[in-house]
């Protein structure tokens, strides 16, 4: 058990345990610093190692990710963006080196319910209800039902669409369902969220729209980020941190620090906007011609 | 909420329906009419009339007949014979049940298990398919004997019915064993994934990903199975000697056709109407499990 969830787990805080919390505050004091923080040392990953098919889908990949980060990869399809995602998700392990998140093993962190994670396909269920469809990791971890419900109706205030509780998925726009998505993945309130290319089947305006929204959510919750995009403007506009990918086999080429200060709608036509696309376009570039 | 749609659309079915057995009767008395005016002719077009069944009131009695016989008793001073097939169908019915019940329980165990042991899969698969082609026929009258005399660790006493249920459970368990396991199978990878990011345990992904994920795959296998436990349980009365129910009612009504053959007409269609009743049943308990929720939704946009 990590003492940090303790204060957000209502079953321990309603049974009055503030005197136990309070030591396990305590001992809390030294990870604290590690909250919502990612660091892979050394780390490859090869798939089928032992058959004729093998692919060195990683290698060699040293990341270190500060809380309150927003990280972007970017880089060309099969560059292994997903695969380190799902490394750091504790989904699959590495080959070789390690991955820690909040300062443990990857996969401890996924027991731990540590992040919180969306996919391109929002993948919610739809014979649930988008309400019952954020309740549903808070089910697993076995919530009681009023806690959960005002918990899916905090989160369906925070990506405003608190009118579709009891809406079906199938009754939701693309753009509506990814936002769903992103209310379940951070309904436990996890430290860190991952995006596996989130907006990537959304239209151009909705995906703006969804940029500035995930910018505001990600402003009100302090939540570490790391997002995958094709898309050069997107990870410049919503990122802290955009880390290059180049394929065959995966690495990161370049880390690119993004400084634009808060985003608003102007930020697109800002100089220094257009600068850090340049930026990152001729890193990805680069390892093209090499 | 169902919308209006949705009621136009049964309401159109069961127009269909009723249009469909109306249509049927038709036919049925049509065919008389003509065969009547190929034997009063004593003329056989092109030896058609000697191929075609025989259409006399013996071997296909009117219509008309068949709803009287409903009314009339069996024998001297006993009931009407609509109330001795509304017992036989309510005997059947209680036997097909409990296989219905037991099939589909076995069924999805079963798919369960092939599911969670991928190898099982590839083993088990093909004596699944051999158990369905060994002839109903040659096993009922093995499983009533087994009944007899295999069950008396039961604390309860083994009846005949019992073991027409458990060959209804044989025809049954097989739809839902193979459109459970597709169903089961059919959460994309995404969602898998998504469940091992809660940490979410076996079980738990059986029961709130899988499961609920099988279900549409699993109302046409259930409709398949109830209308199996059912012919399952007549063939079972009649090839296992039953004195009871409706497979009873039409080997007895066989042996007397030659003085009443409406009886077998009603009792065939008694055992139509059971048949009917099922597949509304499962398509209520469909209803309201709200399975065609996303087809309605995806029909409006
Ligand atoms: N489970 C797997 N088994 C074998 N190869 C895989 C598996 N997952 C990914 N790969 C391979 O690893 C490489 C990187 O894949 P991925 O991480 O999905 O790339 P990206 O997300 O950047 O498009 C690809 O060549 C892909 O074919
Ligand atoms: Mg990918």
């Amino acid at each position: 058990m990590t003492a940090e969830r303790a204060t957000d787990n209502p079953q321990v805080s309603e049974e009055g345990l503030q005197d136990s919390m309070d030591t396990l505050q305590d001992s809390m004091e030294s990870r604290q610093h590690l909250l919502g923080s990612v660091a892979a040392q050394g780390v490859s990953k090869v798939f089928l190692p032992n058959s004729t098919s093998k692919v060195t889908a990683l290698e060699d990949i040293n990341l270190h990710i500060s809380p309150g980060s927003f990280t972007t990869l970017i880089g060309p399809s099969g560059c292994g963006k997903s695969t380190l995602l799902r490394l750091v998700a504790g989904l699959i392990h590495p080959t070789q080196g390690v991955v820690q998140v909040n300062g443990k093993p990857a996969d401890q962190a996924r027991k731990d319910r540590d992040y919180g994670m969306a996919f391109q396909t929002a993948s919610l269920f739809d014979w649930r209800t988008v309400r019952k469809n954020i309740e549903l990791p808070l089910e697993l971890m076995g919530w009681r039902r009023g806690a959960r419900q005002q918990r899916a109706a905090e989160m369906l205030e925070l990506v405003q669409l608190p009118e579709f509780a009891d809406s079906y998925p199938s009754e939701l726009s693309g753009g509506m369902q990814q936002r769903v998505a992103i209310a379940r993945a951070l309904a436990f309130k996890p430290t860190l969220l991952l995006m596996d290319e989130p907006f990537g089947a959304l239209d151009e305006m909705t995906r703006e729209h969804m940029q500035a929204e995930l910018l505001h959510i990600w402003e009100e919750t302090n939540t570490t980020i790391i997002f995958i995009t094709h898309s050069i403007p997107e990870a410049v506009f919503l990122s802290t941190n955009v880390c290059v990918m180049t394929p065959r086999p995966g690495r990161i080429s370049t880390q690119i620090e993004i400084d634009l200060g808060k985003r608003t709608d102007d930020t697109r036509e800002r100089e220094d906007f257009f600068a850090s696309i340049v930026k990152v376009r001729e890193a990805l570039r680069s390892q093209e011609s090499t | 909420m169902p919308d209006i749609r949705w009621w136009r659309k049964k309401i159109l079915l069961a127009c269909t329906g009723l249009a469909g057995l109306v249509a049927l009767a038709g036919l049925y008395s049509l065919y008389k009419v003509i065969g009547r005016a190929l034997d009063d002719g004593q003329r056989d077009w092109w030896f058609i009339g000697s191929m075609l069944p025989r259409s006399d009131d013996r071997n296909m009695p009117p219509i008309r007949d068949i709803l009287a016989e409903f009314n009339q008793p069996t024998r001297e001073g006993g009931d009407p014979l609509w109330n001795l097939i509304f017992d036989g169908v309510l005997f059947t019915l209680r036997e097909a049940l409990v296989g219905f019940v037991l099939g589909v329980v076995t069924g999805m165990v079963i798919a369960i298990l092939l599911m969670r042991f991928l190898t099982l899969e590839k083993g088990a698969m093909p004596y699944i398919i051999a158990s369905q082609t060994v002839p109903l026929i040659a096993i009922a009258p093995i499983i009533v004997i087994w009944g007899r005399k295999n069950f008396d660790f039961l604390p309860w006493e083994w009846q005949d019915w019992m073991s027409v249920s458990l060959i209804a459970v044989y025809l049954t368990f097989f739809p839902i064993t193979v459109n459970g396991l597709r169903g089961l199978q059919s959460p994309n990878p995404d969602s898998k994934e998504l469940m091992d990011s809660y940490a979410a345990g076996w079980w738990q992904t059986l029961w709130k990903l899988r499961l609920p994920a099988s279900l549409p795959f699993l109302f046409p296998a259930l409709k398949i199975a109830a209308l199996a436990s059912i012919i399952g349980a007549i063939v079972g009365e009649i090839s296992s000697g039953q004195s009871d129910g409706l497979g009873f009612l039409i080997l007895d009504f066989f042996t007397k056709y030659s003085t009443a053959p409406e009886r077998l007409y009603a009792a065939i269609i008694g055992a139509a109407l059971l048949g009917l009743f099922a597949a509304a049943v499962i398509s209520l308990a469909e209803f309201i499990l709200n399975v065609h929720r996303r087809q309605v939704a995806n029909a409006q946009t």
